[in-house]
């Protein structure tokens, strides 16, 4: 018992002192604040920023939790049909068939801070009048934060929304 | 081909050329043969001393299940009470309250089973002193415990007649020290190192970009989540599971702890095999269990890939498959493969939330459950296998018109009655159970307890029904994922799934150990061109046939009212 419950874990917290984030889980600073964790998603819901997906606990990342909806549930279907409504009002341009699955249904933990690229496109043309930006420039910052699959051949791609938006800051 | 099945496929070769050599190497540790991680008999020597324990003391079948079940009680009883006081106890950072008698029975004895079935939430339910003598420690030794019965039940073929069958804390310590331990070690290095937490710091607080602040839960979660998937356990750190940011990052983690939780209950098949001298009946067994891990795969990736009708219907694209539930580092693809996983295996985690995925992969992920023997959980996968291997051998013996016989000794009633009534067992307990709690839905609906009945679906309709249907399945499977929408912590549901897990573990246990036992003892006969052979493939598709037959005759009424209803609902 002492082996498993004392010696197993301090020797992993030892070890876990010389990962990124000393163990803390890694963190996002600028200009010398913490501003979010790089893993944990956070919510972003001014016209400004690139919004992340819907979350069933609001980003409250002291819990985590999906939203346990089922693909039938009639109630669910009306929240999901909100969304795209919201989704359309804000993004001028857009058609339905443009919006990914992942930009109108909730995540599994709720802190998921990734869209898919097709969630970002979508929101380009709004970020670019807000902040009077060339589209172009903006698709092209899109583009250089797509994360691809793992070694280029498995899973899915991927955009870190803090990231991608913390680098929108920085954009001119 | 895409990407994403591309990552389905590397994974399970990975794990194929991990968990292969892993049973070789399996198969000479308890057999006392020379192995390389010999170095650490020193350790396992001061183990037995300070415990007093004789590890050359050699065992029946009778003596190894009560040294089993005490130890499991001693067990229940301590982790019982460190759950309800937990809140005077040390290491409570962030001052969370003890738990209450009815969530603490649930919770100790699923944990002690190797199920794991939460009815809490690890951020606010739990302390990280629990989290770590209670729940990780648990997760270890629940584990070895499924191994060390397996590897009795091994003893009991390895030679022509043997009524001792080894030392049971022999096989317990081992399970641990050469398999568990080190295993675990890496495992949780890999996790620390691409970002999950491992120090003992409090929640923490930010300020976000856009000037939210924001809670972060932490804690020391990387050694707990190793052996939570190594052991078959699937017990989170965090309310999500493997769905949480911290407790699983990234895609490269995501593929480890998928092939962590096959890799043992593979090398147990593999390791029977060799172990008694059998290698061709190992390889059929897997060969079995392969075959239907896939059956029941690829319509589950399917049905997540295709996404979802009624979203379709809105007129969102579902090019990317399903998304409820999921998250976007994973994709629907390796959530569906996980999913299938979990179930097969009795580990439990999850990756996405399988009360939103779509109904026929519901039907899928039940199913799993209920075969349970699809590889299976450590060490209780083969032995529950070897329940339906029993059945196949008395129904062949009875078509060919002879007296029933497994590797050289005779099946007879005393054996078939044991397997028969286990057999019985799960449909008894999954439907029962299912029955109690629909009808207190719907005729009680407004008992007073911490969750009233009325309102503990998360889900109306034929989804509703699915709901408690999983919730009993699991508990039954001792697997502990869950359609987590059901509000389940009150005195029916912690109580009801308590006594249901007990059940569904224990007897599955004592069970095939004392067939094997009974079989191992009586006299050997020397095989002959009449002699039934288990290592063909004629046999094996018999087995296959028997497990399907008796699945489907129990569990289709009960699948055709929860998510097949809602399958057809939804074509309309």
């Amino acid at each position: 018992m002492v082996l498993l419950c004392v010696i197993y874990p301090l020797l992993v917290a030892f070890a876990g002192k010389f990962s990124k984030g000393e163990g803390g889980g890694e963190k996002i600073t600028k200009n010398g604040k913490v501003v979010g964790y790089a893993l944990i998603g956070q919510s972003f819901s001014k016209p400004e920023y690139f919004w992340g997906r819907p979350s069933a606990v609001d980003y409250n990342a002291a819990g985590s939790a999906g939203s346990n909806k089922g693909p039938s549930n009639p109630d669910y279907l009306q929240v999901v049909s909100d969304r795209i409504d919201t989704l359309l009002k804000y993004n001028p341009g857009i058609r339905k068939s443009d919006i990914p699955a992942d930009m109108v249904t909730a995540s599994g933990s709720g802190l998921d801070p990734n869209i898919s690229q097709e969630g970002a496109i979508i929101q380009i043309k709004r970020i670019a009048a807000y902040r009077k930006l060339d589209e172009k420039k903006v698709a092209q910052l899109v583009v250089n934060q797509t994360q691809g699959p793992l070694f280029g051949l498995f899973g899915p791609s991927s955009i870190n929304v803090l990231k991608l938006n913390l680098a929108l800051d920085e954009l001119k | 081909m895409n990407t994403e099945l591309l990552g389905i496929l590397a994974t399970f070769l990975l794990t194929l050329v991990i968990a292969v050599p892993l049973g070789k190497y399996l198969a000479k540790v308890f057999a006392g043969e020379r192995v390389w991680t010999d170095f650490l008999k020193p350790i396992e020597s001061a183990i037995y001393k300070l415990s007093g324990i004789n590890p050359k003391e050699e065992m029946n079948w009778k003596q190894h299940m009560k040294a089993l079940l005490t130890i499991n009680l001693v067990w229940l009883v301590y982790g019982f009470f460190v759950l309800i006081y937990q809140d005077k106890l040390p290491l409570n950072p962030d001052g969370n309250p003890g738990m209450t008698p009815d969530l603490s029975f649930n919770t100790i004895i699923s944990f002690v089973v190797n199920c794991d079935l939460q009815h809490y939430s690890g951020e606010s339910g739990v302390t990280y002193l629990t989290q770590h003598v209670v729940m990780m420690f648990l997760m270890f030794v629940s584990c070895a415990t499924g191994i060390a019965a397996a590897v009795v039940f091994f003893k009991a073929f390895r030679d022509k007649t043997s009524v001792k069958l080894g030392n049971f804390w022999e096989f317990f310590v081992r399970s641990i020290t050469r398999l568990l331990l080190p295993l675990s070690l890496i495992m949780a290095l890999v996790l620390a190192f691409n970002g999950t937490p491992t120090s003992y710091e409090p929640k923490d607080q930010f300020i976000s970009l856009q000037g939210d602040t924001v809670n972060v839960s932490r804690g020391p979660a990387a050694g707990m989540i190793a052996i939570k998937h190594l052991g078959t356990n699937g017990g989170g750190w965090f309310g999500a599971n493997s769905a949480h940011p911290l407790e699983n990052p990234n895609y490269i983690t995501n593929t480890v702890v998928l092939i962590a939780q096959m890799i043992i209950p593979i090398a147990m098949v593999v390791a029977f095999g060799i172990f008694v001298r059998r290698r061709k009946l190992g390889w059929i067994i897997f060969g079995v269990m392969t075959i239907g891990m896939f059956l029941l795969l690829i319509p589950t990736v399917n049905s997540e890939l295709g996404g979802n009708a009624a979203l379709a219907k809105m007129g969102i694209s579902q090019s990317t498959g399903a998304m409820e539930g999921k998250e976007v580092r994973f994709g629907p693809a390796i959530s569906a493969y996980w999913s299938t996983v979990t179930t097969i295996i009795s580990t439990g985690s999850v990756n996405s939330m399988h009360d939103s995925t779509m109904p026929l992969t519901g039907a899928w992920q039940l199913l799993g459950m209920m075969v349970n023997s699809f590889y299976g959980g450590c060490g209780v996968g083969i032995l529950n296998y070897f329940i339906y291997l029993i059945i196949a051998v008395f129904i062949s013996g009875l078509m060919v018109g002879r007296t029933p016989e497994f590797l050289g000794h005779k099946v007879e009633a005393r054996e078939v009655k044991i397997a028969a009534l286990i057999t019985l067992l799960s449909p008894f307990l999954i439907l029962a159970g299912t029955a109690v709690a629909s009808f207190i839905f719907t005729s009680h609906g407004d008992a007073a307890w911490a969750v009233q009945p009325k309102n503990w679906l998360n889900n109306p309709g034929f989804h509703g029904f699915s709901e408690m249907l999983y919730e009993v399945t699991s508990a039954n499977a001792n697997n502990g994922s869950g359609f987590e929408g059901l509000g389940d912590n009150n005195v029916l549901w912690n109580v009801l799934t308590g006594f249901v897990l007990l059940i569904g573990r224990f007897l599955p246990i004592i069970g095939p150990v004392a067939i094997a036992g009974l079989l191992g003892a009586k006299k050997f006969i020397p095989e002959s061109a009449g002699t039934l052979k288990p290592d063909t493939l004629t046999f094996g598709l018999m087995t296959f046939a028997v497990i399907v037959v008796l699945n489907a005759l129990s569990y289709f009424p009960a699948l055709a009212l929860g998510p097949l209803a809602e399958y057809f609902t939804m074509l309309k």
